[in-house]
């Protein structure tokens, strides 16, 4: 059981390297785009007195760690969809693998996908001199790894709502991108109306922007105990209900 | 005691949400024959099939493969049975001789992949992306992950549809060679002309229930026992000579051939006694046999194209 999920992981990780575009995709852009953002910073702090946006000054990291979370639940949303779509998932079913291994292989892929996402991001972060150094690194990665596993959760429900693979990465995009707004890294979560914020407390961006944040600037991770928590039950929960409505054709 | 039949299936039924795929389907698959479940699309043969091979859990009815339950013994079975599904892909990106040895390592006891790449004419193609093989290369590929593990018994659904004629006629001589290795097949086709080449035995199924199920010779001579002899001849006195057998049906003439209509398997050698008793001078014969095709229609009152 265990072989074949390590045998599967190896072969889709294989066969995600030899798409381009999906590697630049998940791998290029959110580097590309922090790499555009924290010359900006760079170049206006050089200039003078900060006139930037907070979360542009102080969040530029935790910008681009909720951008690398996004492309990953995006990209892996589009795979499921396209698998679906071809009858891939069909057909690795009819054989000895468990159904969760032939998920879990690609929630794998895509992790270390975003550790190899962050490590670029983080020398980019040197080169530029956007206040890299001294963060904890490994840390700062373990609690983006975890982040991510609990944001896909949600990603293999919204799979199991598209219906064809033209839709999910519109569709993925028009749900994420607004929930990452809502999560109290642009805007606290208190001027948000209450309806806005009790969407923004159901869904895991916000307790994984609160825990990237304080991991990022020197916190414990006791010290993050409700957010780790938080993030522990909605991966529990939207995974036990993906179980229960997921699509396999 | 009879051998048990590779798969026995009673009282099947199945449905989707309001739509009844399968009513009440049964038959046996007996081990080491082909069995062809042949029908119209929709007439429920792609849902009886994955419900054998456990892949859908049946609303009613008892299945048994190989000896055990498709759906409580799932895993068990899974090493034992070869499928190739319907309409399905593997990853663009993944080479032949990946998606082989990755089969392999799935199961307990498997073949040996490069073998069976090289004996499904695969050699020259095992480092090439799927996306890049065409439909019957495809195909031939699935039919080596079906017997990765060489299994007793091998599911093949629409093997050869969308292939051409000697992409499929390829194809057929593989599943025979599958048949020789003492491999049990049970296959579903909508096209009749394979199950008659094919198959041993064939189920008939419309609409979610089987009509008849017999070897396709058998299944000719119940349900469409008419035979037709036609005879090229310069006797102007064949016609009358030849309207004399018993029990013969129309007897047409045009200017050089008589066209005799009968029944049954002793029409053929009546219409050759009477041909020697009365010394007719023969320049041309041949027979005319219903096919699969026929008895389908006859059968269900519309073509299985329809």
């Amino acid at each position: 059981m265990l072989r074949g999920l390590w045998r599967l992981t190896w072969l889709e990780t294989k066969i995600f390297v030899r798409e381009p575009m999906g590697v630049i995709g998940t791998v290029g852009v959110p580097v590309l785009i922090f790499i555009v953002l924290a010359r900006m910073v760079a170049e206006r702090r050089d200039a003078g007195p900060p006139d930037m946006p907070p979360f542009i000054a102080g969040d530029l990291p935790i910008l681009g760690a909720m951008f690398i979370i996004a492309t990953t639940v995006l990209s892996l949303v589009t795979i499921v969809a396209v698998y679906r779509e071809g009858g891939i998932l069909r057909r690795l079913r009819a054989t000895p693998l468990r159904p969760p291994a032939i998920l879990t292989a690609h929630v794998l892929v895509k992790l270390l996908f975003t550790a190899i996402t962050l490590l670029l991001m983080f020398l980019a972060g040197r080169r530029y001199d956007v206040g890299v150094d001294g963060v904890p690194i490994v840390s700062f990665g373990a609690a983006l790894l975890f982040s991510t596993t609990a944001i896909i959760s949600l990603g293999f429900l919204i799979a199991s709502l598209v219906p064809t693979a033209r839709f999910a990465q519109p569709i993925g995009a028009v749900i994420i991108y607004p929930l990452i707004g809502m999560s109290g890294l642009f805007v606290p979560v208190e001027v948000l109306p209450p309806a806005l914020q009790a969407v923004g407390r159901a869904m895991p961006f916000t307790y994984a922007a609160s825990l990237l944040r304080g991991i990022w600037h020197g916190e414990t991770w006791s010290s993050h105990g409700g957010d780790v928590l938080a993030l522990t039950l909605i991966f529990v929960v939207f995974t036990a209900v993906a179980a229960r409505v997921f699509r396999w054709e | 005691m009879p051998p048990q039949p590779a798969i026995h299936v009673a009282a099947l039924r199945k449905t989707y949400g309001r739509t009844v795929a399968v009513h009440d389907v049964s038959f046996d698959v007996e081990a080491g024959e082909i069995f062809g479940l042949i029908g119209p699309n929709g007439a429920g043969k792609t849902t009886t099939m994955e419900c054998v091979e456990g892949l859908r859990r049946p609303d009613r009815g008892v299945i048994s493969v190989l000896g055990l339950d498709p759906v409580r013994d799932a895993y068990a079975l899974q090493q034992r049975i070869g499928v190739q599904l319907q309409a399905a892909q593997l990853q663009k990106r993944i080479k032949v001789r990946e998606a082989v040895a990755f089969w392999a390592s799935l199961y307990s006891k498997p073949a040996d992949g490069d073998r069976l790449i090289e004996q499904l004419g695969l050699t020259d193609k095992r480092h090439a992306w799927f996306m890049t093989l065409s439909g019957g290369q495809k195909q031939r590929l699935f039919i080596a992950l079906a017997l990765i593990n060489e299994p007793q018994l091998v599911f093949l659904d629409e093997l050869t549809t969308g292939l051409d004629p000697q992409a499929r006629r390829a194809i057929w001589d593989l599943v025979r060679g599958i048949r020789q290795r003492g491999t049990t097949v049970f296959l579903t086709t909508h096209l009749m002309e394979e199950a008659e080449r094919l198959c041993d035995r064939v189920a008939i199924i419309d609409h979610g229930r089987i009509i008849d199920v017999g070897t396709p010779a058998d299944l000719v001579r119940r349900h469409c026992p008419e035979r037709t002899v036609i005879v090229e001849t310069d006797d102007p006195a064949a016609a009358e000579r030849f309207s004399a057998i018993p029990q013969i049906g129309p007897v047409n003439r045009t200017e050089s051939e008589v066209s005799l209509h009968g029944r049954g398997d002793d029409f053929v050698g009546q219409v050759i006694r009477c041909v020697a008793e009365n010394q007719i001078h023969v320049i041309d014969f041949r027979t005319e046999t219903p096919s699969l095709e026929d008895v389908f229609l006859r059968l269900t009152g519309h073509t299985i194209r329809d």
